[in-house]
């Protein structure tokens, strides 16, 4: 009884069976697949590709200041770069009043002409900021964050309007919902750093455009003080309501004397 | 699908298996640098702008 099994096994073993790929299985394996990249596609453009795009928008945000500063720096012909700031008495921080500060004329439309720094939103978080709020200053891949051409500029008395995605494309406004009150929001141009205020946030409907007025909320009534206004959409992934941060304006730093001490390692690091 | 694909790679076990890891990672590269960047465009994103 024995005997009779072992021939057939063997010849089994030595060459492996094929099994022959069904429909079924075929089509289960394609289905797994979609689901698999469907899978991936989100956690790319939820997670990832912000990360991706962000990095984008913080090196072209680099790349603004190292221009300004190079500009700032020109009379010097022998300009040496980063380790060599050029005036010695800048260092020394002199608690002299900057004076009322400097508005820059209104750029062209769809031009860089500014950079957000906000400390709480991350200790490299420096973006773009271009004139507009089309999707052609949104959604690019160099700037992200767009200014309402109808609003002031930075420093100036009114309102500074900027918006910027909560999700999707670089998220510049992702955590802006994690702001504390007190918390710095600085406002680079060509001039120097605008530090405003963090100083609250309100939930809005999509038409809300009272956000934008000199004096937010407020029709009609002429402005003594400088706001900055940021606005994303809310909640997440959606656009139903518009989240709108408000800061008030503290105090500019100058190029010429510096950046400020809190975000000096952030200007540094980046000109490298 | 699958199995077949696996007995297209030649070699014995310990060269396939680099094989289908690098085919694998090529395979995430081009979904991220080419597919899902386009499969992007047919997204609209929230607006996050406030207006009439």
């Amino acid at each position: 009884m024995t005997d009779i099994a072992p021939v057939p096994v063997e010849r089994e073993l030595r060459r492996p069976r094929r099994q022959k790929a069904s429909v079924v299985g075929v089509l289960g394996e394609i289905f797994l697949t979609a689901g698999v990249l469907v899978l991936l596609f989100l956690g790319w453009q939820i997670w990832l590709n912000d990360i991706i795009v962000g990095a984008e928008q913080t090196s072209a945000a680099n790349e603004l200041a190292e221009q300004w500063e190079q500009d700032a720096t020109e009379p010097t012909p022998e300009a040496t770069p980063s380790d060599a700031p050029t005036a010695d008495p800048a260092e020394t921080p002199a608690p002299v009043d900057p004076g009322t500060p400097v508005v820059a004329a209104p750029p062209a439309a769809g031009a860089s002409f500014a950079n957000l720094i906000v400390p709480r939103l991350g200790a490299d978080y420096r973006r773009p900021i271009a004139e507009g709020v089309g999707l052609n200053v949104l959604n690019n891949r160099k700037t992200g964050v767009g200014h309402y051409p109808q609003t002031q500029m930075p420093g100036e008395v009114g309102n500074f309007a900027v918006a910027a995605h909560r999700t999707t494309y670089g998220a510049g406004f992702h955590d802006i919902n994690s702001l504390l009150v007190g918390d710095s929001i600085y406002v680079e141009t060509a001039d120097g750093w605008y530090k405003y205020i963090y100083r609250g946030t309100e939930y809005v409907r999509p038409t809300g455009i009272g956000v934008l007025e000199p004096v937010p909320q407020v029709a009609g009534l002429a402005s003594t003080d400088r706001i900055i206004t940021m606005t994303s959409c809310h909640p997440y992934f959606s656009a139903a309501e518009r989240i709108i941060a408000y800061g008030v304006f503290d105090t500019w730093y100058p190029r010429a004397g510096g950046p400020p001490a809190e975000i000096a390692t952030l200007v540094q690091a980046g000109a490298n | 699908m699958y199995a077949a694909l696996w007995r297209l790679l030649p070699g014995p076990l310990w060269v396939r298996i680099p094989i289908a890891v690098v085919l694998v990672a090529a395979v995430l590269a081009a979904l991220i640098i080419w597919v899902f960047p386009a499969v992007n465009e047919l997204f609209v994103p929230p607006e996050v702008t406030v207006g009439e």
